[in-house]
């Protein structure tokens, strides 16, 4: 009664009996793959080269010098800083709008015509290039009714370029994102457990509220990463809605005077500083593309975290 | 089974004081409120977003109607210079009654559809099969390799991607790969200077292969594994069963990251007006290989690219014009998409 | 709700009793193979059998010392064991012991999972089956498992599936018309289904699915059919137009099927194994190893005392 130690492994299924077509095929996945690796390490080893080649603490925290010519001088502390307050604004906005229509789409969704037209609202909105979505946002907000959230020209004109337009257009983009991941997360939420909640005499909103949305919260965390991964990434907006200059002040409310001001992004900073801008400083294009790319990767990290950590809730598994 | 308390909650006046929350929590009220008030609530903010979003269109469109209203259906046919004409429009008179609208937008609607089909077709083949590899075939340190290079690929700005290509891949281009012949045989309508059709459909594929890849990739593992098992339980390879099986059954995914990545790359504005040339030029396949060297510019970098001219209201009117086809455009796709998907839940259980 | 309730504080009230049973006992091993048929008239009367003595059944399949270990923890040890052409085998023990892992060794199945690792040897015809092409092998020792898989298409395409993928090159759908109706008459499902055989198979009802995959799986004219509790998902009525099915196939094909339910292996089996933590504990055709097990661990899980 001796136990035998496993000797072998079952012999791995050989190509060599397939088909050719089958093989080729395989072929064809192999240099796919391979050649995915290739060109991912090669892009990603570039920008670590020439990050580390030309990234310099002073740039990180000097100002862009007003000259004559805004981008092409001085480090890019504006634009970080236009960067995360961009991403502040757009996910305060859109967190709470993302996780209303979710909630309301999974768990009540009455009359389900409505619901089916908010749902493909949300989807057109998914779809519309960010491009769309800065022209329109800046007809909005040039209008006398919006004047509040810029400053107004002389000769009563609305400027409609401040932090806070572009923050509300941010908020589109990333509104659809947050929709998606909390209805998933929710959907992965079985129906038993809503069901043991109201045994227990909770009303809807309450389980809702004490345990669908705690229960839905490593999926809602997931999208809104995902809305600044793409907030972080967004030029379009920022060119069009943001004036992409140094950080302007307006008025002298303390907070409000940034967030009715314009500024510049990273995205914009890179943009301008590329030969297409006017700056056409290549070294100060890579720095700050660098730097964006940690932040991406910095938020692409977290979302491992949060995936690792909570990871799937125990009823999912 | 003990009694419901939910007819009860309505009963309690509304603003009866509710205890406070221990922590001050997102949409920390909900718990307190009544159903009845929660629904509502809630109903009228996708409402409002609902409402919002239909403005949205409306309001694109009617800003964008004289352009289309001047030209008829000529807007969407060729003839003449793009970029002249736009500069016509943007220099013309600043009386009303003289706005000039006339534009022929062939060159950039024509450009769009190049750079993205070409694109998403290149992408989605490539998507596919690095998907299959990434699921089934790689070994095991690559396949550790690739998955969070990929994810992070598809994070990455476009407008990163723009200035690689501007700054890497159009020299590389214009000096090694276009030749001084080639040059002068179309110099008389176009100059190439290595920006253009193939690099920006190269650089683009690589913006959206990514995306696409981690949304096949998501829903392959999510295959049944009953159904991998049972096709290799009658002796079939892994390769044909991963197709037969497994990417048949996830045909609805595959639709749906290619119609998210022809959404992308309809909508790039920044890193195609980077790489493509922005020139409103319609390459010419009879030019054979230079056809490729040739210069694009599709719809959205051309409203990036002339967005000062916002200021001019003819000007504008034709830019909206722009975002009327692309908005347009990305609508009929979510269509396009959800028609194609439909025939394919007929096969799905339940 | 409150009946419920207080016939379960009556059943607590009276214990019921409680058997101990001896885990690290030493199991009695009934080495398979010469065992005669000694007191076999037992109680049971069996249905119809093809093979009345050992030597009319022809040795399809052997397994010979075989260990199999999921990353080092073993699931199945020192097991030998013979499949028989023309009768049923069934495996039948407690969960966990190792009879659906035994089983989906005997078609490298197991080689899926990427941490197990096998010792012993399993013939195919007194071929080893490590030296068969894995593919071939799988197509002459097809496999039914316990939650019905059939694939997302139609009824026909899940028929024809195999066959289509089998050969060099894709028969066309007059040639295989005839095979599929062939495979869903073996299954006892054809007249359920030939109306119309575009219809999704995922719509079908549980016991219509497991058909379904038998019939996907005789349709290749497999040599060895082994079935992973193939009704333990499913109602009475499917449960026993399987098991009439498996009776009926046992002529054609060596069938061995893993069971949780001792009746069940008690109304189709010709042979059965009784495995317990992953070893096997008795091999007896099946009369005596419910009739008059040898084993004292058989005896204890054949009454009903544990498992």
């Amino acid at each position: 009664m001796s136990a035998v130690a496993p000797r072998r492994k079952g012999a791995k299924e050989s190509a060599a009996t397939w088909s050719v077509l089958d093989r080729v095929g395989l072929a064809a996945c192999w240099v796919a793959g391979i050649g995915l690796c290739v060109v991912c390490l090669a892009i990603i080893g570039f920008m670590f080269v020439k990050g580390i080649q030309y990234v310099r603490p002073d740039l990180l925290f000097s100002r862009t010098i007003a000259s004559s010519n805004e981008a092409g001088s001085g480090g890019y502390f504006d634009p970080l800083v236009g960067t995360l307050l961009l991403i502040v604004i757009g996910i305060a906005i859109a967190l709470p709008l993302g996780i209303g229509i979710a909630v309301w789409l999974t768990e009540y969704g009455r009359p389900s015509g409505l619901a089916r037209l908010v749902e493909s609202g949300v989807e057109v909105v998914a779809g519309t290039p960010s491009i769309v979505l800065a022209i329109f946002g800046l007809a909005v907000f040039q209008g006398k009714l919006f004047a509040f959230l810029s400053f107004t020209q002389q000769g009563g004109g609305v400027w409609g370029r401040s932090f806070f337009t572009a923050g509300i257009m941010m908020s589109l983009i990333a509104l659809p994102l947050i929709v998606a991941s909390t209805r998933e997360a929710l959907r992965s939420i079985p129906n038993h457990v809503r069901e043991a909640s109201y045994a227990l005499g909770k009303t809807r909103a309450a389980t809702i509220r004490r345990v669908l949305l705690p229960g839905a919260r490593p999926g809602i965390a997931t999208g809104a990463t995902l809305a600044m991964g793409r907030i972080a990434g967004d030029t379009a907006i920022v060119i069009l809605l943001l004036g992409g200059s140094a950080l302007t002040t307006q008025g002298n409310v303390p907070v409000l005077n940034i967030l009715k001001g314009g500024g510049s992004t990273l995205t914009t900073f890179v943009y301008a500083n590329s030969p297409a801008g006017e700056g056409n400083k290549p070294d100060k294009a890579y720095a700050a593309a660098f730097v964006l790319l940690v932040i991406v990767v910095a938020l692409n990290f977290g979302l491992d975290l949060i995936g690792g950590r909570r990871g799937r809730t125990a009823w999912t598994k | 089974m003990p009694p419901a308390t939910a007819p009860i909650a309505p009963r309690r006046p509304p603003a009866a004081p509710a205890p406070p929350p221990r922590r001050a929590k997102l949409l920390s009220g909900l718990g307190s409120w009544s159903d009845r008030r929660a629904e509502l609530t809630l109903g009228a903010l996708a409402c409002a977003v609902l409402v919002l979003i239909g403005l949205m269109v409306v309001f694109v469109f009617s800003k964008a109607w004289p352009s289309f209203w001047h030209n008829g259906f000529a807007w969407f046919g060729g003839g003449g210079d793009v970029d002249r004409q736009l500069d016509n429009i943007y220099n013309g008179p600043s009386r009303p009654s003289e706005y000039v609208y006339k534009l022929h937008a062939w060159p950039l609607l024509y450009g769009t559809a190049l750079t993205t089909i070409a694109g998403v077709v290149i992408g989605l083949v490539t998507a596919l099969l690095a998907a299959v590899f990434i699921v089934e075939f790689a070994p095991s340190p690559i396949r550790r390799l690739l998955e969070p290079v990929v994810r992070l690929l598809a994070a990455v700005p476009s407008v990163v991607y723009g200035l690689i290509g501007l700054l890497v891949i159009i020299p590389f281009v214009n000096n090694h790969l276009i030749g001084e012949g080639r040059k002068e045989s179309v110099a008389y309508v176009v100059q190439l200077n290595g920006s253009g059709l193939i690099v920006a459909i190269v650089i683009l594929s690589i913006m959206i292969t990514p995306i696409m890849i981690s949304i096949i990739v998501d829903a392959l593992r999510s295959v049944p594994q009953g159904w991998t098992e049972g096709a290799a339980a009658l002796g079939v390879n892994r390769w044909r069963a991963m197709w037969t099986i497994s990417v048949r059954s996830v045909r609805p995914a595959i639709v749906a990251a290619a119609v998210l990545a022809t959404a992308r790359a309809l909508g790039e504005a920044i890193m195609l007006s980077m790489v493509s040339g922005s020139r409103g030029f319609a390459p010419n396949p009879l030019d054979g290989l230079t056809f490729l060297f040739e210069p694009v510019r599709p719809l959205a970098a051309t409203i990036v690219d002339h967005s000062e001219g916002l200021s001019v209201t003819p000007f504008a009117q034709t830019l909206y014009a722009f975002a009327a086809v692309l908005l347009v455009s990305s609508i009929l796709l979510s269509l396009g998409g959800w028609a194609a998907k439909r025939p394919l839940a007929r096969w799905s259980a339940r | 709700m409150d009946e419920v309730t207080s016939t379960a504080h009556r059943a607590a009230a009276v214990p019921p009793p409680v058997r101990r049973i001896v885990l690290d006992d030493q199991p009695t091993v009934v080495t398979p193979g010469a065992n005669g048929n000694g007191n076999g008239n037992g109680t049971r009367t069996p249905a119809v059998r093809f093979a009345a003595s050992d030597t009319a059944a022809r040795e399809r399949m052997r397994v010979e010392e075989l260990t199999i270990a999921y990353a080092g923890r073993v699931a199945v040890r020192d097991v030998t064991l013979p499949v028989r052409q023309g009768e049923v085998l069934s495996l039948i023990g407690p969960s966990g012991c190792g009879k659906t892992t035994l089983l989906r060794s005997l078609n490298r199945l197991t080689e899926l999972t990427p941490t197990a690792t096998r010792g012993g040897r399993i013939a195919l015809d007194g071929q080893d089956v490590d030296e068969l092409d894995v593919t071939l092998l799988r197509r002459r020792v097809a496999m039914v498992f316990q939650q019905p898989n059939p694939f997302p298409m139609s009824i026909f395409d899940n028929v024809a599936y195999g066959l289509r993928e089998q050969g060099t090159k894709r028969p066309g759908k007059r040639d295989l018309a005839p095979r599929v109706e062939e495979a869903l008459r073996r299954a006892g499902l054809w007249d359920e289904v030939a109306d119309d055989l575009g219809r999704p198979a995922l719509r079908l009802s549980g016991g219509q699915q497991q058909r379904l995959c038998i019939a996907r799986a005789l349709a290749v004219e497999p040599e060895v059919l082994l079935l992973d509790e193939p009704c333990s998902a499913l109602d009475p009525r499917s449960t026993q137009t399987i098991e009439d099915l498996i009776v009926r196939l046992r002529a054609e094909v060596a069938v061995v099927i893993v069971t949780h339910n001792l009746q069940q292996a008690f109304r189709v089996a010709d042979h059965v194994a009784f495995m317990y933590l992953g070893e096997l504990v008795e091999y007896g055709p099946a009369a005596d190893v419910f009739g008059n097990p040898r084993a004292r661990r058989t005896r204890e899980y054949v009454s009903g005392s544990f498992g």
